[in-house]
């Protein structure tokens, strides 16, 4: 077995005074090249877990081995060397006034000399794309295109292991697919291993295997097949419909009359202002 | 309102003081300030004029946008050149009514003042409009250095400007969105009296600031997971370059203090 990545009883509390915790006792382990997605409701302490695997989140108990090293505090910067992190929100992790300058802030970090610096950055840029887009200002691209300038961020540093932090979220349909095709590229270029915490259906089903969490537990483990397999109870595990079907739904259950077909976000809109006038 | 304030507005070109570095432009538009405390006396007023209309020129940029510049400041301009005018008083008095004075040397001086304003916002517009706020914070970092010596944490001042510049656009979109939901809701921006209008800006700024400090944390996260633990050790992407031309330029405007020392009374 050639495991990156193994945690062993992981137990995390936000505050000592509370009861519940956020994580509770996890164990789980990855492969060198695997793609692992965790899925959960809100608050079921995915981004948490995430973030102890790089030493953000430091857990009250238990094991975090990345790679050769056993996290503690002398290594915790080379293990986030090797641990690249796509957050959720696109703008808050634009560290650099230009794309080329948000690549190189990680190599800047790690005191890479300049003209290795240049070409790694220009590197990095090409294997997501985004080359042309060097020069530009992160207010002048799209969602989508700043998560990539984030992808290549990770690359540039060469790292072992990619985490998304629901890193598709904020995005719209053709930004996430933008994101999810380079990440797919990358990690078979760069033979990267992937953890992708996610509520959407695709990156879930692009992974290897999928870990179910629920309240800080790990619940469920197992392929998208067998987890798909789940069916009505997938949307209790936190994946994700379209926005207007879950609309629908929480209307229903007010006693709203909604339409009975699929209706697009336009076509939701539509519906809603004109629904008052109907009645 | 924020289209009004030409500061920090770039316009983009390849003019020579386009071209210039940051740090030649930054320096010039300090020590022009200073510099221009020399001017006593018209020809070197002249002097002086002549030197920012020349490096007006050379940048290509419309005057039209040095107009813009003075406008958010000219009643602070005319009331002080009118102080000057009424309260000055000389030997050839035109007109005298109580404490004020109308003389000759109240009218030069007037003068004269209105023209150190006028160069020195037009000198400093020059700045801002040929020179990337990018750019120019760059060559703060590098001119405050020296500063790191006695403990000035010139790494952090350097990034922390950067990151302001940079989140500027997205707060004013953000500003927006939030005005626009306030104002679905049913506040008036920019209506009713004073009280009423600093009334209607609370419901933006609180949660502007509510989400700006939700920003900043997520950033300080990013940052620590792409290895940022401080100015020791780092190395720099972004590189200024000192050319032949901007030896010149600095030349130039050693001259021009010359020329000033030499001609005033």
């Amino acid at each position: 077995m050639n495991e990156i990545i193994t945690l062993k009883n992981i137990s995390y509390k936000y505050t000592d005074e509370e009861t519940q915790y956020a994580l509770d006792n996890i164990s789980f382990s990855i492969e060198k090249g695997e793609w692992i997605a965790i899925i959960g409701p809100n608050g079921s302490g995915k981004s948490t877990l995430a973030k102890t695997i790089n030493g953000l989140v430091e857990p009250e108990s238990g094991e975090v081995k990345v790679g050769k090293f056993d996290l503690n505090e002398n290594n915790i910067w080379s293990i986030r060397e090797m641990v690249g992190m796509v957050f959720q929100n696109p703008d808050n992790q634009f560290v650099g006034s230009t794309v080329q300058d948000d690549v190189a802030f990680g190599l800047e970090n790690l005191g890479i000399p300049r003209d290795k610096m240049v070409e790694r950055v220009r590197d990095a840029l090409e294997k997501v794309n985004m080359l042309e887009f060097a020069e530009r200002e992160p207010a002048r691209l799209s969602g989508g295109q700043k998560q990539r300038v984030a992808i290549a961020g990770i690359v540039a540093l060469q790292p072992e292991i990619m985490i998304l932090d629901e890193a598709t979220s904020m995005l719209d349909p053709k930004g996430r697919e933008e994101v999810l095709r380079t990440v797919k590229e990358v990690k078979e270029r760069e033979n990267l291993s992937v953890i992708s915490i996610t509520h959407d259906i695709d990156e879930a089903a692009a992974a290897n295997r999928i870990i179910v969490m629920r309240a800080g537990k790990l619940v469920k483990e197992g392929t998208p097949e067998e987890i798909f397999s789940y069916g009505d109870q997938l949307i209790e595990m936190g994946l994700d419909l379209p926005f207007p079907e879950k609309l629908k739904s929480s209307m229903k259950e007010l006693g709203i009359r909604v339409p009975s077909e699929y209706l697009t976000e336009e076509g939701m809109v539509e519906w809603l202002w004109t629904y008052g006038s109907k009645k | 309102m924020m289209d009004k304030l030409i500061f920090g507005r770039y316009i983009p070109g390849n003019s020579l003081i386009h071209r210039l570095d940051p740090r030649t432009k930054l320096m010039s538009a300090i020590l022009f300030i200073i510099v221009i405390f020399f001017a006593n006396n018209i020809i070197t007023y002249l002097a002086l004029a002549l030197f920012v209309g020349l490096a007006v020129a050379l940048s290509k940029i419309s005057v039209r946008f040095f107009i813009n510049g003075i406008k958010p400041l000219i009643w602070l301009i005319l009331f002080t050149v009118i102080l000057q005018i009424l309260f000055t008083s000389g030997e050839t008095i035109f007109f005298r009514f109580g404490p004020i004075i109308l003389s000759q040397e109240g009218l030069i001086n007037g003068g004269f003042i209105f023209m150190r304003f006028v160069l020195i916002i037009f000198m400093s517009t020059l700045l801002t409009l040929t020179t990337m706020p990018l750019s120019l914070s760059d060559a703060i970092e590098y001119l405050l250095r020296p500063l790191a010596v006695i403990k000035v944490p010139v790494h952090e001042i350097a990034l922390m400007l950067s990151i302001a510049l940079r989140f500027v656009p997205t707060l004013m979109d953000e500003t927006e969105k939030i005005m626009n939901a306030q104002r679905a809701r049913g506040i008036d921006f920019g209506e009713g009296n004073i009280y009423e209008q600093m009334k209607s800006v609370v419901p933006l700024l609180i949660p502007l600031f509510v989400s700006s400090f939700n920003r900043a944390e997520e950033l300080a996260t990013a940052m620590e997971a792409r290895g940022y633990k401080g100015g020791e050790g780092r190395t720099k992407y972004r590189q200024l370059s000192w050319q032949t031309k901007d030896t010149l330029a600095m030349v130039s405007f050693g001259v021009l203090t010359a020329l000033l020392l030499l001609l005033r009374t």
